[in-house]
């Protein structure tokens, strides 16, 4: 059994990500929920001021998990926030998403170690158990 | 890593053949101890490299090797496009021109010293860091077209440091070939408020002291001596490079899928020199070159106030300026015959010798400085380029001291409150914007910088000039 529905894992010299959930998209949901929280701890402490929508698409399931986490840090970056919880809808390789969160706030957060992006590398995207696993490295 | 299967070529060159798919032999540059300790992916993948099309003589890994994705950290190759040779995401990274700028204050530790936290003070509250964090440099799109053409002599017509400066950063401070209409309107959009701005990770802003002088007539050149005190940073294109990394790994994703590239290793997205995506990204690469340029620039400016608002008797000036996250077109001589090559260096610094012309005329005797990252509680180095060096690995050296464990075990090591008191007792003042980011910085979590820097030396590739030592460090 996963040790809970995300989780932070060892590679090299950056962080690898990995969501489970009884969907992809719950799987999918806790993968970028995973990589935020490298960026600010705890996730319950961001007040969901702000929202972003994302969209993403690719030609299979594991490429489109890099295009959803890379995506959401890239709005999440222009909009100036850090996501404290995020959403995913998928259907025929096309997946619509939105993220709430709020600007980094050292007196409240902590973490600050931020993300550049999501890379190919251990990407694996597959039905684990009753239900799915996601997770790719990211550098940071 | 298992060495041995590995064919001992010198003291510290060790060569995996070319064998099966590999169109040219891996080279390793490390001793036999450093090698033992590097993980067996770094094989792994620089023997992926050797894979790629186009490549020419061999895949080098320099001795602060460790796993990367797709290349390793540490990794360099040279492509030629009359040969099919292709550019790779995979051989650039993220953090596209992350670098290294020293610059020399004119004063001794016993001058700094007294004054040394006001200074730690200055450098942390007027240089921004940390995640999210903006500069003062507001630009409109039109603006930051401008700092993508025109890197560190856009930043120095706005008045951040003096037009002399620029010879003294590689490329003369920019970056040739950029193509800004290749950058995507999301990297421009994230790159508009961060020219100025640290990052977080490992990048820092250190004052340093030369503890060692290894070699006094390059140090001479080099202006430099013991005891002196320096002023370090090191960071990259922030966002820019990032979004352009990200956009281009599944751009170039498209192309080798379009052409049929066979790749050992999909992390090793690349396209041919000579075709339209590899052009496109060798030209959104170079704007965001640029922008890390322009971003040292202006944060050595920033940084250079600040150190002599405390001590206005300061004269604080550029050593030199290395990227070591780059692709650059470069003539070398292969087999006895000059080659126009693309050379990757991932995590890696290029280091031309005595008499190359594109190092500066105050150094040209005695090669280009190579500044080497070390850990926050050890130190730090600057080599100098050798006459050898053009022919063991296109005039590459290492980079930093390349980490020996995960960020994740350093968490479980150390507490960033805990290690800034061991530090502070030792005479070294941290000041972060991040305990979490200052435990995964551990210096222990490196290698041993020492040894980095005694093999690069033995092998030839860069000589020992000097050691620096930290005496107080800002952390992004």
């Amino acid at each position: 059994m996963p040790p809970g529905p995300y989780e932070v894992f060892e590679h090299g010299a950056d962080y690898g990500v990995r969501g489970f959930g009884p969907t992809l998209e719950a799987a999918f949901e806790n993968a970028a929920r995973a990589m935020f929280s490298i960026a600010v701890e705890p996730l319950s402490a961001v007040r969901p001021l702000r929202r972003i929508a994302v969209e993403a698409e690719a030609p299979d399931e594991e490429l489109l998990l890099v295009e959803w986490l890379n995506a959401l840090l890239a709005a999440a970056s222009l909009e100036g926030i850090v996501p404290g919880d995020c959403r995913a809808r998928i259907s025929d390789g096309r997946l619509a998403g939105e993220a709430s969160g709020e600007p980094f706030d050292p007196a409240r957060h902590r973490g600050g170690t931020e993300v550049k992006g999501a890379t190919l590398t251990l990407l694996r995207v597959a039905r684990e158990g009753e239900g799915y696993l996601a997770q790719c490295v990211v550098d940071v | 890593m298992q060495t041995s299967d590995l064919h001992q070529i010198s003291e510290s060159c060790f060569e995996i053949p070319a064998v099966g798919l590999m169109n040219v032999p891996a080279r390793l540059f490390a001793d036999r101890a450093l090698l033992e300790g590097m993980d067996e992916k770094v094989r792994e993948q620089i023997s992926n490299v050797a894979r790629l099309p186009g490549i020419v003589t061999a895949a080098f890994a320099m001795p602060d090797a460790h796993w990367g994705y797709g290349f390793p950290i540490g990794g360099v190759a040279a492509f030629d496009p009359r040969q099919g040779g292709v550019i790779s995401m995979g051989g650039i990274g993220y953090d596209i021109s992350c670098g290294v700028r020293a610059l020399r204050t004119g004063l001794p530790e016993e001058e700094v010293r007294p004054r040394l936290e006001e200074v730690a003070t200055a450098l942390f509250e007027r240089v921004p860091a940390g995640i999210g964090s903006e500069g003062k440099i507001r630009l409109d799109r039109r603006g930051l077209d401008e700092v993508l053409l025109g890197g560190a002599r856009w930043a120095v017509e706005q008045g951040y440091g003096e037009p002399g400066e620029l010879e003294f950063v590689e490329e003369r401070g920019r970056m040739e070939g950029a193509d800004t209409g290749a950058v995507s309107d999301t990297a421009k959009s994230r790159g508009l408020n961060q020219i100025g701005t640290l990052g977080s990770g490992n990048h820092y802003l250190e004052v340093q002291v030369v503890d060692q002088v290894h070699d006094a007539d390059a140090a001479s050149a080099f202006g430099i001596a013991a005891g002196e005190v320096l002023l370090t940073l090191h960071c990259g294109s922030r966002a820019i490079g990032h979004q352009v990394a990200t956009d281009y790994q599944r751009e170039l994703g498209k192309a080798a899928r379009r052409l049929g590239l066979s790749l050992p290793d999909r992390e090793l997205v690349c396209a041919p020199i000579d075709s339209p995506e590899g052009r496109r990204y060798y030209g959104a690469m170079a704007a965001a070159v640029n922008g890390a340029l322009a971003n040292r620039q202006v944060i050595a400016a920033l940084a250079a106030r600040a150190f002599r608002s405390v001590l206005p008797e300061a004269r604080v000036g550029i050593l030199y300026d290395v990227s070591h996250n780059t692709c650059k077109v470069e003539e070398h001589e292969v087999d006895g015959a000059r080659r126009r090559l693309w050379v990757h260096r991932k995590g890696a610094t290029r280091a031309f010798g005595p008499g190359h012309p594109d190092v500066p005329a105050a150094y040209r005797e005695v090669g280009q400085p190579v500044l080497v990252g070390g850990t926050m509680g050890t130190g730090s180095y600057v080599l100098a380029g050798t006459s050898a060096s053009a022919g063991l690995a296109f005039a590459s050296a290492c980079h930093g001291a390349g980490r020996s464990m995960s960020r994740n075990e350093a968490l479980r090591h150390w507490r960033g409150d805990r290690l800034q008191r061991e530090l502070a007792s030792r005479g070294i003042l941290i000041k972060g914007h991040s305990l979490r980011g200052l435990a995964e910085e551990a210096p222990g979590a490196y290698k041993d910088i020492d040894d980095v820097a005694r093999a690069t030396h033995e092998a030839g590739l860069a000589r020992r000039v000097a050691r620096l030592r930290p005496i107080a460090c800002v952390k992004g």
